[in-house]
């Protein structure tokens, strides 16, 4: 017996009265909601995915959009979520797969921290007026300093400081490789980090030659599928990121479906047109600790011992332990990716119900590194989730010396977290290899309004810092005195070291 | 030509490294490693058309990222010789370890005793650059596994069978896998499949076989007959209908 | 995690530890300089039917009075001493290693087989789980365990283990996460004739501690390499399985391999498998285990971790590098890798 369809997920309704049939919907429509017979703009509402491209190109605001236009019997347990999946699955028998990040309600732990502020005991400091310093060096740092005198009686540093990445702003752009993403949607993330002095990743999909006058902002990532990976490849990066897990989809790999692998994808990932990108859930030459440190030296090794080598990792349950190790693995520092961190795609059970907040992975991986000693020597790098200057401000006052962000900056580029980019026709160009829909990015515009966010978030970030009294970026680090959590458990106001409101 | 010996005895890889960095920079096109105990790395991401002969075991990575160079083993090698490697050529007159030419995008691998578990996984291709492993000897499970383009041979020499082991091109998507001898179909992997081995592949391979040989020091004509099994992809995209959308 | 390597003479003739010592050395990148020891089997010729008990003390005050009177309670301390140790600069000497001469009284109890070994392994769990500052690490009769933070070389030096002689030796590098710079948490672990050295991570942990948990065992050095002690006591001398037997209930074959085989043999490993389950241990691992009567090595079931064997004559030496091998024994005449799961055993010859 057939199950039949299940209801809409969107209804999309026109104003016919608003519509001037400029047909603007129609043409930046890629899910071909709209079609147009006898001058009438047909509609059908189910192939709708809410990207908003129609609503955000039609010049008289005609379009109206309504979510679950059609209600099942309330039930607590068996939401139409439930259900639905369900009748997808009897169908056919296959793993869901989902777009972006997290989407269970899980209670968001930076919702419930609150920042600090001065008040007649010290004196908050105006930004604008005076200094306020958030230069970040990414990278291994030595425990402590030797010197020697020289014979005329100077004395010289004795201690080599290993190489460090500098940032004019503790926020990065995380790794989105090309292929997940395109070609315009990376140029523009790269043209905004190199005008506002951080970096950027290429994710695992290789750098395309056109990325290359942006090499000195970029971080190539070594992924399990070594997608583009040759020594030119990691000689050009600033850094290497050796990517373990994906806070989206802990412990298993990706692959990229063929259809998404073009010609110039193909060529950049140096695999043959049209087949699978497949990531395997382990790195073949890493299944231990040690073997970890044997790729970070390979790589080191690779490049002489010029590269800072960060080491990715999804938050898991025992992220702390893991962190530690990758601390002793000459890696100079670490990626720690909650589970609420985007993704092209993911098994929908797995992005929603796998890996732990970034929140308190941060601080447990800090407090461990603390507890050992270590922590300055190795720099934190938070991401997943970071929606705003006060989860990043709050992501460092955790513990992070800075965040990457990636959902974010694609809302910078007209993202509406639609949740379909596996389907690869993406109406604005950012996940999709269609040339027709990439050409709808123009990377100076684009790289504009990144670099515009980069800049407000630093720029509130300052205030902040400023507000509580703090001119350094490294005063704010680990700073668990200027949080303070509000309606927090005792357990996790323990996991976090943060006292509760009040006190 | 100008030819440098080192001798590695209880030297740490880096400074290894850097004496072959410096000596290729100075033009030398010759190298010995003598006393080689262990050294992991060596020739890690060396872009050059050096030989280098080893003598000794080496330890895990040799010729990771190398783009060029000719490596000569005179002994073993631990953990994944030619991972990630791009160009050029590894000869093992002994054994290897796990792992052998690991996500290898070009050049070859030649092995002429046994390897361990997982070689040749994550081989792939790009238009010219084809990797090739070939194997004297046997292999362990997994053989080929993720592989998604070049070539692996097993030769089987010194075993009754040449390949005993569960997983041969599980997830293969690219390349092919040539074994001497039948396999058994219970050891193939998901999405791997079997096809005769034809006089075209043979003529086709002769020349690699023959070359593999001659590296390895073993008369060739006996290899030189249709007896191989050839494993290929069942399709490009083996997990394609693995999905359905949310 | 880390590196391993053993060494068994089958003529049961004894070597000292200084080889062994150079061999582990070479494997220094598989390690962090955070923990690395050494057992021997055969070093206490003197005292051949006393347990030695090997314990680390915070101090020389209430841990040990507090172990001495439950030692004196349960048995007799035929003679007892700190273990020698000699200074390294990089080195940190968080204990006092201690060692006790012990002999159990056996009339105490009733209901076991083995009366002596019930005993001794009651006190190791209850000063282990009960007195702080006190950590018995070793327990076994004519065996020891040295283990400390730091390098391989260091930790050699500080025992001096040059100057212990046994027919087995097993050693072991760690590069910690969980507890680095702990003592205890350095490997080998020992329970009474059980040593083991582990190289790995085993993801079954939480299943097969509450396995050996529901079986009188405790837990308490908060890392899975005690539970394979555990595991091989609980089925190796409780329920008196064959080391093959036992290798064969952690790492068994796969299903599908079973139904491949004869009726009679896939009933043995079916029904070896249903019962032993809980003693499956999944994840990647190299382990290498000994007890007086020889060695064992075996890898888990897809060979996640590598494990070398070779041989020279009445030498057996299983290690995570050849090179570590050949380090001890430049004149070894075979090397091999075993196979997934493929116990290698090497036995006295009588």
């Amino acid at each position: 017996m057939s199950l039949g369809s299940v209801p809409l997920k969107y209804k999309i309704s026109i104003d016919r009265d608003q519509c001037m049939k400029c047909m603007r919907c129609v043409d930046n429509c890629s899910y071909g909601v709209y079609r147009v017979e006898d001058d009438r703009i047909l509609i059908d509402s189910r192939r709708c995915t809410a990207c908003h491209r129609c609503i955000s190109m039609c010049p008289r605001d005609a379009i109206m959009l309504q979510e679950k236009p059609v209600d099942y019997r309330s039930h607590p347990l068996w939401t139409a979520e439930a259900r639905e999946d369900i009748i997808n699955q009897a169908r056919t028998g296959k793993i869901i797969l989902a777009g972006m990040g997290n989407a269970m309600d899980y209670p968001i732990i930076f919702d419930r921290l609150v920042l600090d502020a001065c008040q007649v005991t010290n004196p908050s400091i105006d930004p604008l007026r005076e200094p306020m310093e958030l230069r970040t060096y990414l990278g291994k740092k030595p425990a402590k300093l030797e010197f020697t005198k020289s014979d005329k009686g100077d004395i010289e540093l004795k201690t080599e400081l290993a190489p460090n990445l500098k940032l004019e702003t503790p926020i990065m752009i995380g790794h989105m490789s090309y292929g997940a993403i395109s070609l315009n949607a990376q140029l523009s993330l790269a043209k905004a980090v190199a005008k506002t002095g951080t970096f950027m990743g290429t994710g695992e999909g290789g750098m395309h030659e056109s990325l290359y006058p942006y090499q000195k902002n970029m971080i190539v990532q070594v992924a399990s599928g070594r997608f583009g990976v040759d020594i030119n490849y990691l000689e050009r990066g600033a850094a290497i990121e050796i990517k373990i897990g994906q806070g989206a989809k802990p412990g298993i790999g990706g692959h990229l479906p063929g259809e998404k692998v073009c010609s110039d994808v193909s060529c950049t990932r140096m695999i043959p047109l049209g087949s699978d990108a497949i990531s395997p859930a382990p790195h073949h030459d890493i299944y231990s600790i040690e073997d970890l440190a044997q790729l970070v030296r390979s790589l080191k090794e690779a490049t002489e011992w010029k590269k800072p080598i960060f080491v990715k990792i999804a938050a898991v349950h025992n992220v702390a332990a893991i962190a530690a190790g990758i601390a002793r693995s000459s890696a100079d520092a670490v990626v720690i990716d909650g589970f609420r961190g985007g993704t092209g795609a993911a098994p929908k059970v797995f992005r929603d119900n796998v890996g732990i907040p970034i929140e308190a992975a941060v601080a447990a991986v800090d407090q461990k590194l603390n507890d050992q000693g270590i922590r300055n020597e190795v720099s934190v790098i938070a991401s997943g989730g970071i929606r705003n200057s006060a989860d990043l401000a709050k992501s460092i006052a955790l513990g992070a010396d800075a965040v990457y962000i990636g959902t974010a900056s694609l809302i910078a580029l007209g993202c509406r977290v639609c949740g379909n980019c596996y389907r690869g026709l993406c109406p604005w160009g950012i996940a999709t290899q269609r040339p027709d829909l990439v050409d709808r990015i123009d990377t100076d515009v684009g790289s504009q309004n990144v670099a515009n966010l980069i800049h407000a978030w630093t720029l509130e970030l300052s205030e902040l810092m400023g507000a509580a009294g703090i001119n350094s970026i490294e005063s704010l680090r680990g700073n668990r005195e200027r949080l303070r959590g509000y309606m927090l458990d005792e357990g996790m106001l323990n996991v976090l070291k943060v006292d509760p409101v009040g006190a | 030509m100008e030819t440098m010996t080192i001798d590695a005895k209880g030297m740490h890889y880096t400074p290894l490294n850097k004496m072959i960095r410096e000596a290729v920079a100075s033009g030398v096109r010759e190298i010995v490693i003598n006393n080689v105990l262990g050294q992991r790395f060596i020739a890690n991401g060396l872009r050059s058309n050096v030989r280098i002969t080893i003598t000794g075991v080496c330890g895990g990575d040799l010729g990771m990222f190398m783009s060029g160079p000719e490596c000569i083993v005179r002994g073993d090698c631990e953990h994944a010789p030619g991972n990630t490697m791009d160009n050029g050529t590894i000869v093992i007159h002994g054994s290897a370890g796990d792992a052998v030419a690991h996500s290898m995008r070009g050049g070859r691998v030649f092995v002429r005793g046994d390897i361990g578990y997982r070689g040749g996984i994550h081989m792939k291709q790009y238009e010219q650059k084809r990797p090739v492993l070939a194997v004297g000897g046997t292999t362990h499970a997994f053989l080929g596994e993720y592989m998604a383009g070049g070539i692996i041979i097993v030769l089987g020499m010194g075993h009754e069978v040449a390949v005993k082991d569960r997983g041969i091109g599980s997830g293969i998507h690219g390349g092919e896998i040539i074994i001497r001898g039948d396999v058994e179909d219970r050891l193939l992997g998901v999405g791997a499949t079997k096809v005769k081995f034809s006089e075209d592949d043979l003529k086709r391979l002769s020349p690699l076989i023959t070359e593999f040989c001659e590296y390895i020091e073993v008369d060739p004509s006996r290899f030189l007959d249709t007896g191989y099994t050839r494993i290929i992809p069942a399709s490009s995209r083996p997990f394609a209908g693995k999905y359905t959308w949310e | 995690m880390c590196g391993i390597i053993g060494v068994i003479d089958r003529t049961r003739a004894r070597m000292d530890g200084s080889s062994i010592k150079k061999a582990l050395s070479l494997m220094n990148e598989r390690g962090s300089g955070e923990g690395a020891g050494y057992v021997a089997y055969g070093i206490y010729p003197d005292y051949p039917d006393c347990y030695a008990i090997h314990v680390f003390f915070d101090n020389l005050v209430e841990p040990k009075s507090k172990v001495d009177e439950v030692l004196h309670k349960w048995g007799r301390i035929v003679h007892q001493e700190e273990i020698p140790t000699y200074e390294q600069p990089c080195l940190k000497r968080e204990h006092i290693p201690w060692r006790y001469f012990y002999k159990p009284y056996t009339e105490f109890i009733v209901g076991s087989n083995n009366p002596a070994e019930d005993i001794v392994k009651h006190l190791v769990m209850t000063v282990n789980s009960t007195i702080p500052g006190a950590l018995i690490f070793s327990s076994g009769i004519n065996l020891g365990v040295f283990k400390a933070a730091g390098w391989p070389e260091d930790v050699a030096d500080f025992y001096r283990i040059e100057d212990y002689k046994g027919y087995i030796w097993l050693a072991h590098n760690r590069y910690p996460t969980n507890t680095p710079g702990w003592w205890g948490g350095a490997h080998p672990f020992n329970l009474l004739d059980w040593a083991v050295v582990h190289n790995g991570e085993i993801t079954s942990y939480g299943t097969n501690r509450r396995y050996v948990e529901s079986n009188g065992y405790k837990c308490t050095m908060s890392t899975d390499t005690e539970v394979v002690a555990y595991l091989f006591d609980l089925l190796g001398r409780r329920h008196g399985l064959p080391s093959e037997m036992v290798v064969e209930a952690m790492a068994p074959p796969f299903w599908d391999e079973i139904d491949m085989l004869p009726e009679k043999e896939q009933k043995l490993k079916r029904t070896l498998r249903l019962t032993y389950g809980p003693a499956l241990m999944n994840g990647p691992f190299a382990i290498v285990v000994a007890t007086s009567k020889g060695i064992v090595g075996f890898t888990d079931r897809i060979k996640l971790r590598p494990l070398v064997v070779g041989e020279n004559g009445s030498r057996l030496y299983i290690s995570s590098e050849e090179s570590a091998i050949r380090v001890m024994d430049p004149d070894v005449k075979t090397i091999y890798m075993p196979r997934a799961g493929e116990p290698v055993i090497g036995r006295f010859v009588q």
